[in-house]
């Protein structure tokens, strides 16, 4: 037995070494290599099927850009595996820059980022260089998907019948409160300067399930929180999470005879499969920020920074211009589709300012005072949910 | 014996390659990236033993009580109470001061919360007649009940409540490795440590011979004035401190943080490594050591081939038939069963 364990163990090493060898020998005409880390399937209509195929745009677009990819980068899906051991393998592997796209591998990230200060380092949605714990080659981007949520909320209070909107959040955090609170303040105002109605009579709920997406035994799950909302007389539920599991309890629901309906998250086709209930989708378009990305990577100079990028005002759809966009649902109603042109117009020309004072905080206290319009800064950092918001807005 | 390990590895064999044809995946190919991906360069070398550790950790504490004939399912949540002690000590700590004894101190605390954890599955079986198998899965849910719970309750972090884990410890409190190699000195001296005093223990010592007796038959022991309660209860209390200790590095060494996670699977797997090397002292770590392997290298699958990574997940789930079939046979053959067979 141990002698048969001990040959196994032989050829493996030296068919590892073997390998090795090998390796080093064919390293020619490299092409230029970036690594992606995904935080959820690669393929999973949200979050990280956004970021995928903002690397495979780079790809078409960017002359020379190679891009490696690991996908599922989470301590539940993979047990024992480190963002750290992660970028040295992709380093191995010729990656010259790497990105990390979800809040949840900061710590990883930074870690891995001292440890190759040869390489650049990009951080999504995170704020290392804003705390001064960046080191040098780490990068910080996010999408302004504030006016994307915004855009949900506006549609989400034109379309409610009841006049109760959902919010299935995913964790609590700066990134989902300043979300959260952007759903609100365009649900607030649709209702208030299109509807004419008192924001006292629209009820807007949060409800955080504890991560990004459902990990089994560990979060709440997501299909039983969006089915309580309707269940309770939500009849409008916007996802805040990276996966589509409200479109699909909508879908189920309409079935039954309900009326219900629910705006996905992140991805430009979230929508499809569940047309019939989908008011349309707040998303991210990665490609163009990729682009200018991976281009500065390769020809320098690279150096700290936090960069927050906004929609194309033009027109927000645009794949080759936009970071953030909004793609109508098939279950949109043509008059709120005028609404929200005029909407998005107005935002887009700072006719709207919907982070502008008086604004309140959930427990009263002030946010922004009379006209005064928030800073990028205090956008980011929001540190409660606003008044007129229901469900927990930090950790005590 | 040697027999029954080609067997078995011949029917792990064949049937990966089976259900990786299945997957349209090049089976050649990938076994080609699984053990580049592994033992290819130092730095997965480095990467595999950083698995290594807590995986041989357990398995070392699992040899004690499969030697006296108890099922230490618990095992896992043994590691995760390590873990969380480990994180409490640690905890106290961001002044930056004293960072040795403070990770002194947490290692300590990771073995003695394992061991108490099992002493509970212990005292279940010796006092309440639980079979300790359901006593540890029980305890296994609870330990991962209380991870939660800490991790969203009471050491959330400022601001935020997520299932992403605690606080990133200061960097004064990590396990200290060398420069460009990635291990931790210390966690690797420990490891190998272990194995060693489990070696000496179980085969040299009064205790080992105990063990043995009491595992091969209790009421015979009995009578010859052996006291099988106290020496179960000393089997788990060297498990659990073991499996607590694996726990201590998961925290101190890997994560520098408590995650929902932070037990990785790894008592589960210690278990297959035990009975995969026949519950000997001297084959379990090179088990041990290639899983750590499948683990590290099985990462290739997906970001070279494209193939989902949850295929390593089957092979060790392959593994794991083979295993309990190998030693299914072996007790079949013996007349008697039970984990009792010597190393």
């Amino acid at each position: 037995m141990k002698k048969a364990i001990a040959l196994v163990l032989t050829v493996f090493l030296v068919t590892a070494l073997v390998q090795s060898v090998a390796g080093t020998a064919r390293a020619a005409a490299k092409p230029y290599t970036f690594g992606l880390l995904l935080v959820g399937p690669y393929n999973d209509r949200g979050y990280s099927q956004a970021h995928y195929e903002g690397g495979q745009y780079v790809e078409k677009t960017v002359p020379g850009a190679r891009m490696i990819y690991i996908d599922k980068v989470n301590p539940a899906d993979r047990p024992g595996i480190t963002i750290p051991q992660l970028v040295d393998d992709m380093v191995e592997k010729g990656a010259r820059l790497v990105i990390a796209n979800s809040d949840d591998m900061k710590d990883g990230i930074r870690e891995a980022a001292r440890q190759h200060p040869d390489i650049h380092f990009v951080h999504v949605s995170g704020d290392d260089v804003l705390t001064g714990k960046a080191p040098k080659n780490l990068v910080n981007t996010f999408g302004r998907m504030e006016y994307g949520k915004m855009m949900a909320g506006f549609v989400a209070a034109l379309t409610t019948r009841t006049g109760k909107i959902g919010y299935l959040g995913p964790l609590i955090n700066e990134e989902t409160r300043r979300l959260a609170g952007s759903a609100y303040l365009g649900a607030r105002y649709a209702w208030e300067k299109v509807l004419k109605k008192n924001p006292k009579d629209l009820t807007f709920q949060v409800t955080w399930i504890g991560f990004w997406f459902n990990i089994p035994g560990v979060t709440a799950d997501p299909t039983q929180v969006a089915q309580n909302f309707y269940n309770t007389g939500f009849d409008v539920v916007i996802s805040g999470i990276d996966t589509t599991e409200a479109v699909t309890v909508a879908k189920q629901k309409a079935k039954e005879g309900k009326q219900a309906w629910a705006i996905p998250y992140d991805y430009v086709g979230a929508c499809e499969g569940g047309s019939s209930v989908c008011l349309g989708v707040p998303y991210f378009n990665w490609g163009p920020g990729y682009s200018g990305l991976v281009k500065k990577s390769m020809t320098g100079p690279w150096k700290s920074e936090w960069t927050w990028l906004g929609p194309d005002w033009q027109d927000i759809n645009n794949h080759r211009t936009t970071n953030v966009g909004f793609m109508e649902g098939d279950a949109l109603a043509p008059g709120v589709k005028k609404e929200l042109k005029t909407f998005i117009r107005d935002l887009g020309s700072k006719k709207v300012q919907l982070f502008k004072g008086p604004l309140r905080y959930q427990d009263g206290t002030v946010f922004l005072r009379e006209g005064e319009v928030a800073t990028d800064k205090q956008v980011w950092y929001m540190p409660k949910l606003l008044e007129g918001m229901q469900g927990a807005g930090s950790a005590k | 014996m040697a027999l029954e390990t080609a067997l078995t590895l011949t029917v792990v064999l064949g049937f990966t390659t089976l259900v990786l044809l299945l997957a349209g995946a090049p089976p050649l190919e990938s076994y080609r990236q699984i053990v580049k991906g592994s033992l290819g360069s130092w730095g997965k070398v480095t990467h595999v033993i950083k698995v290594w550790i807590p995986l041989t950790l357990a398995a070392c504490g699992l040899l004690y009580t499969f030697r006296i004939g108890l099922w230490n399912i618990g095992v896992e949540g043994q590691v995760m109470v390590g873990a969380v002690l480990t994180t409490y000590v640690l905890r106290t700590g961001s002044d930056g001061q004293h960072g040795q004894y403070l990770l002194a101190a947490a290692l300590l605390a990771g073995m003695a919360g394992g061991a108490l954890w099992a002493v509970m599955a212990g005292y279940l079986k010796t006092r309440g007649g639980v079979h300790e198998i359901f006593a540890g899965l029980g305890l296994n849910f609870v330990a991962q009940g209380l991870v939660l719970w800490l991790i969203f309750g009471p050491w959330k972090q400022p601001g935020i409540a997520s299932m992403s884990g605690t606080e990133t410890f200061a960097e004064h409190l990590w396990m200290p490795y060398l420069e460009g190699l990635r291990i931790s000195p210390a966690a690797l001296g420990m490891t190998l440590t272990s194995v060693v005093l489990t070696a000496y223990m179980l085969r040299a010592t009064r205790f080992g011979l105990y063990l043995k007796a009491i595992g091969s038959n209790e009421k015979a022991a009995f009578l010859f004035g052996l006291r099988p309660q106290a020496t179960m209860i000393l089997a788990m209390v060297c498990a659990g401190g073991f499996a607590g200790l694996a726990g201590s590095f998961q925290v101190a060494g890997v994560y520098h943080r408590l995650i929902p996670a932070i037990s990785s699977g790894y008592g589960y797997l210690a278990l297959l490594v035990v009975m995969l090397s026949g519950f000997s002292v001297w084959v379990s770590p090179l088990v041990a050591f290639f899983f750590a392997c499948l683990n590290v290298g099985s990462i290739q699958l997906p970001m070279v081939l494209q193939l989902d990574s949850s295929l390593s997940g089957v092979i060790q789930g392959t593994l794991v038939m083979a295993a309990l079939a190998m030693h299914a046979m072996r007790a079949r053959s013996r007349k008697g069963g039970g984990p009792d067979a010597g190393g």
